[in-house]
């Protein structure tokens, strides 16, 4: 029998990285050329700018053009940013955005290719082999999650079961009786399941289960431990957003020492999300994005609202690509609240470090008097319910001072009933901010 | 001794004990105490039911989030004074009440508390050395 690798692609993901910046400053002048001739968004865009295609001579000049936001998306909709004739499109996806029109995107059968191509990177990075049944609970359809670690998942020749998202009951008997082995979900669903396997009192131990591939929303360290203790797997993150070409642009190694980024065909920038200025090396800020060799729907900094970091010494594994932090939340997904920084990840970690609790949270921001106040509902569970009022009263009053101190802000911590709280295919909606500015 | 008492966690908003109640009466459950504990967020429902297993699954499948607690139920004479030695009784051996809540039994003649205690053993123990009568679970539920 073939041993399977453990690193996917080892001349791309090992690459010296003097030999990688090279690779990437062709790759990026060829995109540019392709984009100035066949996107008119980007034909406005430099010309307002001044930019010849033939001007960027290093990598660092790129810190000079204009960014591409959801807002060009928008506008360009449905087709407007695509670089190549319809006829050579093989694929549309669009993304999950919650607010106006959805942005559309594109592949190519080589874009198709490369994308699985990344999809293997990161499921290989993860300890998964051929011997393995994938059990993909997200939603497939539009939303790129499902259909990209399927690819994925086939590249390495393991089983899939495209099971999809949602009624849970079923995802637990096709997961007892089919033996899966990787589960692939948000990592708020991973809980949902947990929850359930609790109530049927199914064991972890009882399922086949022993990696978690987690995505399409942040999650905490936190959340990372309670998911392998609950469920018994290795829980690796991965990253990756429809805008740029779904999952598979950062991924865990079993190192769990950050994401690697598929420096070959992404160039990755971090800027300050209010001044817009590209920040040093190993700076926390938003993520920008620019595709080197996608040609349906290339993208030239792309402003992805997630704040992160980038490390960049090789890691452990022996893989050279910049290494992503978790995201920390978006850049637009930050609350500040009496001119305090809140992102949700922060009190999700607090509420998971309090014996039992695991919750769904959901946060909600009001205004009263000029007074802004921030509200932690919590949904019980019957590891936070207690028949004693004193010491259901001493969990909240727990709760608000540890998210106190963890935050400097004073919050009202209420509990909810089970379920209260609204979920979107699975993706937890963690924020409303009712104030009115 | 010891009677199942079911403590059901309910958000303080319009309908939810009609909820609770729709669902064990829907599912043939007969309430025989209860009470309501609660802060202007949300209140904790004690019941002693005739079927306590039932409604515990029964409530669950219907999303709420439940729990079980042995408690004890006492039977005082229904006169002035009556709870008040039962409580000093209590109180010179070191039985500390969680909470407790009272109905009138249907004959009329006696009061039943219904008690929690922080440890329910070391206060049937005081209880039975004070001739005061602890009433048996099955008899409770079925009162």
């Amino acid at each position: 029998m073939e041993q399977q690798p453990t690193i996917w692609n080892p001349v791309a993901e090992c690459m010296p990285r003097e030999e990688l910046l090279t690779l990437q400053l062709g790759q990026l002048q060829q995109t540019l050329m392709r984009v100035a001739e066949n996107v008119p968004c980007y034909q406005g865009k430099f010309k307002e700018v001044g930019f010849n295609p033939g001007d960027l001579k290093d990598l660092s000049d790129l810190a000079n053009l204009p960014f591409t936001t959801k807002e060009d998306l928008r506008l360009n909709y449905p087709y407007g940013m695509f670089a190549v004739p319809m006829r050579d499109v093989v694929r549309i996806h669009s993304s999950s955005g919650t607010t106006g029109k959805p942005t559309v995107v594109g592949y190519t059968k080589a874009d198709l290719a490369s994308w699985t191509e990344l999809v293997a990177r990161f499921m290989t990075a993860a300890g998964v082999t051929n011997e393995d049944i994938i059990h993909i609970a997200f939603g497939y359809g539009l939303f790129t999650g499902a259909f990209g670690l399927h690819y994925g998942s086939e590249a390495i020749g393991a089983s899939v079961i495209p099971i999809s998202g949602g009624n849970t009951d079923k995802q637990l008997m096709i997961m007892q009786d089919y033996r899966s082995s990787v589960l692939v979900c948000t990592p708020s669903y991973a809980l949902t399941i947990a929850d359930r396997m609790e109530k049927q009192g199914i064991a972890p131990e009882s399922l086949a289960l022993r990696v978690g591939l987690f995505g399409a929303e942040p999650w905490s360290e936190q959340m990372r431990v309670e998911i392998e203790n609950r469920l018994g797997v290795i829980a690796t993150d991965n990253y990756g957003l429809s805008e740029v070409m779904g999952p598979g642009v950062a991924g865990e190694c079993l190192c769990k020492a950050g994401m690697h980024l598929a420096e070959d065909q992404f160039i990755a920038e971090i800027i300050d999300p209010d001044t817009c200025e590209v920040l040093p090396e190993g700076s926390v800020g938003e993520l920008v994005l620019t595709s080197l060799t996608k040609q349906a729907f290339p993208m030239i900094r792309y402003r992805t609202r997630d704040i992160t970091r980038l490390h960049y010494e090789t890691c452990d594994c022996g893989r050279t690509f910049a290494r992503m932090e978790k995201t920390r939340g978006r850049s637009d997904d930050m609350l500040i609240i009496k001119g305090v920084n809140v992102f949700p990840t922060q009190i999700e970690e607090v509420l998971f470090q309090i014996e039992g609790c695991q919750p769904h949270y959901q946060l909600v921001v009001e205004r009263e008097n000029n007074q802004d106040k921030l509200e932690v509902q919590v949904e019980v569970n019957e590891k936070i319910f207690f028949d004693e009022m004193k010491q259901q009263r001493a969990f909240v009053t727990e709760a608000e001072k540890k998210i106190h101190s963890a935050l400097g802000l004073s919050v009202k911590v209420k509990l909810v009933e089970p379920s209260s709280i609204t979920r979107h295919e699975g993706k937890a909606c963690r924020v409303f901010d009712n104030r009115k500015n | 001794m010891k009677v199942e008492q079911i403590s059901i966690f309910i958000e303080n908003k319009s309908g939810r004990l009609a909820e609770v109640s729709g669902v064990l009466g829907d599912a043939g459950i007969n309430i025989r105490a209860l009470s309501l504990a609660d802060t202007s967020d949300f209140g904790i429902l004690r019941l002693i039911v005739n079927d306590t297993d039932k409604a515990f699954n029964v409530l669950r499948e219907h999303n709420f989030t439940v729990s079980k607690t042995e408690v004890i139920g006492v039977e005082v004479p229904d006169s002035p004074g009556g709870l008040s030695s039962l409580l000093q009784t209590l109180d010179k051996n070191n039985i500390n009440v969680e909470y407790m809540y009272a109905f009138v039994e249907r004959s009329g003649d006696n009061a039943v508390i219904i008690f929690r205690f922080d440890d329910v053993d070391a206060a049937i123990d005081v209880l039975t050395k004070n001739s005061i009568r602890v009433i048996e679970g099955k008899k409770l539920t079925s009162i």
